[in-house]
């Protein structure tokens, strides 16, 4: 899973001025009888028409068309027809996309933009009280900036223990310390795991660092983290030991790559969204590798690197908390109770207080248990975006 | 077509086993000659006929089970040859051609001619009291039938397709040797699974002592239309899929993309009005899928769920538009799988594919074991599958969700097209 483009409800750019919708709440409880009529919007080069203008407050859905032959937008701005509540990106033409906000009563301005240009054509729209409690308890915008900035701090931090912890496995790789190297091995990669979806999402860097051999196309160098592995422990029989230049080559290689990450990441922010799917999508990581004991095919350090990427969830999650404890408190409620029941049981495979067990020890049983518990905690979170950004 | 039954529950084509059985004999076999042979002998299988027919002809100047309309089931066997005689082969193919004709008219193996009550039967029963089903049984021969460790076989030597060669490792392949390969396959598709699965247990059965099932697959549910009359179905991503498929009422693109033509290839004449068959077990990681947003799930598809239609507009049938821009970037992302996979960015080139929805239960981790058993028939893998796969096997976004677990290329020779002929009787003689 490589972190999402960000579009999702809310933009990048929306969060950092009002935090869009992010400041209302959409407790389930508050919202009910409310929601259930949808708006259809329909988008034309020169109308854009809503079957309603007014609706009770709640969850409101509206239903963009895109009538016309151009690409469409659909906004829902405040009453100041600059404040977004809620907006839908690139609609082709004869599509419809669904928008769903939460709105208190009042006076809005719906927004078609055919050709996505312009200030759209706008229509103002009245949100009457449905009776409900309709108190919204906001997040606060203190809070969704600190947890951009921390996630930032986060992933900065772990790039530069990456780059310490990668030179030291590399010079001993290259000094011809094995035993040494494969100590460092797991413990270098942990740094590289916990992010593991932001590197990802450098597409030239990630095949170089992180190729599994199975992945490889024909003809394709096989450099990185596991063709060092593969000569660490390498298979009994049919394989040639890596010579000193070689593994000089290699070591270097990985290093210099590690190192332009380091700088990319530098430069790099996070939207709210990002940071939900990226706490998801590390999720899919262990269930898509690590559980099946595909990531360390070699070594079997799988287990650091599924507590690496279980790591970088929580970390992701816990960022978000204060927002997703206002916005669905069961949600968060399921979520955190689900990361200690994994914790848990990861941790009947700790052999002190920062080493795991060889993961081809761990039966069969032993793994589905593992994921069973991924899977009960990935569903709740993979729900974390939708709920924070609605 | 349609016979009232009176006797017995019969299927609209009003010819079943059991009746047949119990009349035993030539009038039997003649009605099913005129309520159902007769309708497909007059239309061979290069007419794809209608979806949901009752029966397809067996012989023709190309094996049904291609163009024709896909039935819904699948039962496909791979099979290695157990013996080395040139003989015991052509034994074979003769006994499985008479079985496949007995099959795809609604008749039992054997054509019910009685045998001794201390016999087991010719016909394992189990599609007694269904007709034909629609099935078609349609036969391939793989690399290893030619040529095994360097020798060839069957006095083969100097007639193996150039095009015919394992399928090279694409990225990320996992390939389960005991899902791949096989000297020969066999592709049943019915209406009805037992149908499906009787024609490969039948096969399999009459085989023993030349040939071996080597492994099997079951597909619950087309996921391709090979006809404009049918409805684009949907594979287990909720997607529908095959949308740009070839159909067969395409017959420029089908004679340009599907049929192997006279001396495209010089070793093997043979193969003329044939096809290569190829399959592809594709694991689908449903778990993961089924937790992605539907902004993901529409993003590396390339069109939306709903409705079928490309990003960039329109309705299911609508060309993508690759050029049309949204807010970042084109609508239709670069890495979508719909992007990759399409015609206009393959140099033209369309397949023509086949596939099925398959689950064989769960896996150790209390997950489906389930995807798409992707089957195509191209004239020339080289050109028309081989480019593609390893695109989008290297770039293809939906490859985070897709494992290739099984794989196979086969010949498909071209139909029989005498009453005395066999399947691939134009490459033994």
């Amino acid at each position: 899973m490589k972190l999402v483009p960000a579009a999702a409800a809310c933009a990048a750019l929306l969060i950092s001025t009002t935090g869009c919708s992010l400041t209302e709440s959409n407790d389930p409880q508050a919202s009910g009888s409310a929601g259930d009529g949808t708006i259809t919007v329909d988008s034309t080069a020169d109308a854009c028409d809503l079957t309603t203008t007014k609706a009770p407050s709640g969850n409101l859905v509206f239903d963009v068309k895109n009538s016309g032959d151009q690409v469409t937008e659909f906004y829902f701005y405040a009453e100041d027809g600059l404040r977004i509540v809620g907006e839908i990106e690139n609609v082709g033409p004869g599509l419809s996309r669904d928008l769903v906000v939460r709105a208190a009563p009042g006076s809005y301005v719906a927004s078609c933009r055919p050709g996505m240009t312009g200030k759209g054509i706008r229509t103002d729209f009245t949100v009457t009280d449905s009776g409900e409690d309709t108190t919204i308890t906001g997040v606060e915008q203190a809070d969704i900036d600190a947890a951009t900035t921390q996630y930032a701090a986060y992933v900065k931090d772990q790039s530069s223990q990456l780059v310490d912890e990668t030179t030291a496995f590399v010079t001993a790789y290259a000094a011809g310390q094995d035993e040494r190297a494969r100590e460092l091995y797991p413990q270098a990669r942990t740094y590289w795991e916990r992010i593991e979806t932001v590197a990802e999402s450098f597409g030239d860097l990630d095949p170089k660092m992180d190729l599994r051999e199975a992945d490889l196309t024909p003809g394709q160098e096989w450099t990185g983290w596991h063709r060092i592995e593969k000569d660490l422990w390498p298979p009994a029989s049919g394989y040639t030991a890596l010579g000193e230049a070689d593994r000089e080559k290699y070591g270097q290689d990985l290093l210099a790559n590690t190192k332009t990450l380091d700088s990319r990441v530098q430069d790099l922010d996070y939207t709210v969204d990002q940071i939900g799917n990226g706490s998801k999508g590390l999720l899919d990581e262990v269930a898509s590798g690590k559980i099946t004991g595909e990531e360390d095919i070699w070594s079997h350090t799988d287990l650091y690197d599924f507590q690496a990427n279980v790591d970088g969830a929580r970390v992701a999650y816990e960022g978000l908390k204060p927002l997703l404890d206002v916005k669905d408190p069961a949600l968060s409620q399921k979520i955190q109770s689900a990361f200690r029941d994994l914790q848990t049981s990861l941790d009947q495979y700790r052999r002190g207080k920062d080493d795991f067990v060889s993961y081809d020890t761990v039966t069969e049983p032993q793994r589905k248990e593992l994921s069973d518990r991924v899977n009960a905690l990935a569903e709740p979170l993979s729900k974390l975006t939708g709920a924070i950004t609605l | 077509m349609t016979e009232p039954a009176s006797e017995t529950p019969t299927s609209p084509s009003g010819v079943s086993r059991r009746r047949l059985l119990g009349a035993a004999g030539a009038g039997a076999l003649a009605v099913g000659a005129a309520g159902v042979g007769g309708y497909a002998v007059g239309h061979a299988a290069e007419d794809p006929g209608k979806p949901g027919q009752s029966s397809y002809a067996f012989g023709g100047r190309h094996q049904a089970g291609i163009v024709t309309p896909a039935q819904d089931r699948l039962h496909f066997a791979a099979f290695d040859v157990t013996s080395e005689s040139r003989d015991d082969l052509i034994l074979l193919l003769r006994a499985w051609t008479a079985a496949a004709r007995a099959m795809t008219s609604g008749r039992p193996v054997g054509e019910g001619v009685p045998t001794s009550y201390d016999a087991p039967p010719d016909d394992t029963g189990e599609a007694l009291d269904l007709d034909a089903s629609g099935l078609t049984l349609t036969f391939g021969f793989g690399p290893t039938l030619f040529e095994r460790d360097g020798k060839p076989r069957f006095g083969l030597d100097g007639k193996q397709p150039a095009a015919l060669r394992e399928l090279p490792h694409f990225p990320a392949d996992k390939l389960d040797p005991a899902r791949s390969n096989g000297d020969l396959c066999v592709q049943a598709c019915a209406h009805d699974p037992q149908v499906a699965v009787h024609a490969i247990r039948n096969l399999s059965r009459i085989a023993f002592g030349t040939a071996a099932m080597r492994w099997a697959q079951l597909g619950f549910g087309r996921t391709s239309s090979t006809s404009t009359a049918q409805a684009t179905p949907r594979n287990l991503f909720g997607f529908k899929d095959g949308t740009a498929n070839l159909k067969s009422q395409d017959r420029e693109g089908v004679e340009e993309f599907v049929w192997v033509g006279e001396g495209d290839d010089p070793r093997a004449d043979w193969l003329a009005g044939g096809t290569y068959l190829v399959a592809r077990r594709i694991n689908m990681q449903i778990e993961t899928w089924d937790r992605s947003s539907l902004r993901e799930q529409e993003s590396l598809v390339g069109r939306d769920r709903e409705q079928g239609a490309p990003l960039s507009g329109g309705t299911e049938f609508t060309e993508p538009d690759f050029d049309l821009q949204g807010r970042e970037g084109p609508l239709i992302g670069l890495d979508s799988h719909v992007r990759l996979a399409h015609p206009t960015q393959n140099k033209g080139v369309k397949m023509l594919r086949r596939g099925y929805n398959f689950t064989d239960g769960s896996n150790a981790l209390g997950r489906l074991d389930a995807g798409l058993f992707f089957v195509a028939f191209v004239r020339d893998p080289d050109v028309h599958y081989i480019p593609m796969q390893t695109r989008l096997s290297a770039q293809d976004g939906l490859m985070e969700y897709l494992q290739h677990t099984g794989s196979g290329l086969w010949a498909v020779p071209p139909g029989v097209r005498r009453s005395t002929g066999f399947v691939g009787d134009t490459l033994f003689t």
